[in-house]
């Protein structure tokens, strides 16, 4: 590390001091497939939800950020720092949690998280078995033996032992029962009390998690469609149902997609406020859910 | 501390108002007293389950509304309520509210002596 270098890593976490993760103009092409110019930017202390349907990209941005893959072109900064130059650095400080059993089926916890703790500078074998017991869990458990939601619950338990501050899961709700989605709830929600850790996950179905995500972020065909407060979401897209009389040129150009059946719409618009001035009492216009959102945007492109 | 606050999701109101509004309730009733502390953002997403964001655009509008203070470091707090602003505050609430009856009866094709009628009828059964 020379001196020149440490000079501008210290004006470009200056700059970027509120972003914990920044991902800009990110692209990478395969064949079939391409990311394109994907850019959001995770504040610390919050939670992002990274949504959109199968193939969408979601799991070739995680593995970008991850440096499991090479991006073609853009920008990726954790911590301000960039992932590619500070990798091991910044992974020292990073949880990664993925939707696959990357343990040794036959050794048992406690084996496992001996094994995994000499990876990282911080690891604190205290943290490590207090989180244990409140997952219930027993480090006396081989492997194989854990169900999909205590594997789960391991893979969090390592990654929230090593002072990581940024959170990253890819999927991980995924063939989880209610039950353990309340618990991921509560977890991530008391992991980011102290301003300073942030979680970001990646799902394509939306969840339970969603209800305490502060971000959103939706990937469709590789491109960002929306990265916002989730709130702003909410609050100004709309679920519009009414008569198929109400439909014509002028008033289709609001919706982002319509579904319309024998009796009657639906459809959702970006502009529940501009759709009720033009609307009035002729319809009725509710609140949207993300699946909403994310379900007509996708329909609405295959129109 | 007697501080009750009850989200539903199947409201069309903002989840952020429906907290500003029942913690304004809280603090013009008495419930929630002057420098009465309230809990950090961050908890009450954590015990409503909802998003930091949220809860924090909610003090924020209370603090603009002049119901709560925030210190640096040390949280928020019920701000000193001077009486004369309070009683304008109950008549706001009081105005608002009639002022939505009216927008609904005239959407309902009622005309002033109609619900003058029904205010009446109303007034003498709560």
């Amino acid at each position: 590390m020379n001196k020149e270098s440490l000079k501008l890593r210290k004006t470009e976490s200056l700059k970027d001091v509120d972003y914990i993760l920044s991902v800009d103009d990110l692209s990478k092409r395969y064949k079939n497939f391409s990311l394109n110019k994907v850019s959001f930017q995770l504040p610390r202390g919050y939670i992002m939800g990274f949504i959109g349907p199968n193939g969408s990209g979601k799991s070739t941005t995680i593995k970008l950020i991850m440096n499991l893959l090479n991006r073609d072109s853009g920008e990726i900064k954790v911590f301000g720092l960039d992932n590619l130059r500070d990798e091991l650095l910044i992974k020292d400080r990073i949880a990664f949690v993925y939707d696959e059993n990357h343990y040794y089926d036959e050794l048992t916890i406690r084996d496992m998280a001996k094994f995994v703790s000499s990876f990282y500078k911080h690891w604190e074998t205290p943290v490590f078995k207090k989180y244990l017991r409140d997952f219930d869990l027993d480090s006396k458990q081989r492997i194989k033996e854990l169900s999909k939601g205590m594997k789960m619950k391991l893979s969090l338990a390592i990654a929230l032992s090593h002072q990581a501050e940024l959170l990253i899961m890819d999927e991980p709700t995924a063939g989880l029962d209610p039950l353990v989605r309340a618990e991921l709830v509560d977890i991530l929600s008391s992991l980011i009390q102290d301003e300073r850790k942030s979680v970001f996950f990646s799902t394509h179905i939306t969840s339970d998690l969603d209800k305490i995500a502060d971000y959103v972020t939706f990937i469709h065909n590789g491109k960002i469609v929306v990265s916002a407060p989730k709130d702003d979401l909410l609050d100004q897209y709309g679920i519009v149902k009414g008569a198929n009389t109400l439909l014509n040129e002028e008033t289709k150009t609001l919706f982002v997609g319509i579904k319309p059946n024998q009796f009657g719409f639906q459809g959702l618009v970006r502009d529940h406020e501009k759709a009720r001035r033009l609307f009035k009492e002729q319809a009725i216009i509710e609140k949207p859910s993300l699946e909403d959102i994310m379900l007509y945007t996708v329909k609405g492109e295959q129109l | 501390m007697a501080m009750n606050i009850i989200i539903s999701n199947s409201s069309p109101e903002p989840i952020y108002q429906q907290i500003v509004t029942q913690l304004k309730q809280l603090i013009l009733e008495g419930d929630l007293k002057e420098a009465e502390g309230l809990p950090s953002i961050r908890t009450l997403a954590k015990e409503l389950q909802i998003s930091v964001i949220t809860t924090k655009r909610a003090y924020e509008e209370l603090e603009r509304d002049g119901y709560i203070e925030t210190v640096a470091g040390k949280g928020s707090f019920v701000a000193a309520q001077n009486k004369e602003l309070l009683r304008e505050k109950r008549l706001r609430v009081v105005e608002e509210k009639v002022a939505d009856a009216i927008a609904a009866s005239k959407t309902a094709g009622l005309n002033q002596q109609d619900l003058l009628e029904m205010f009446k009828l109303l007034y003498e059964e709560i």
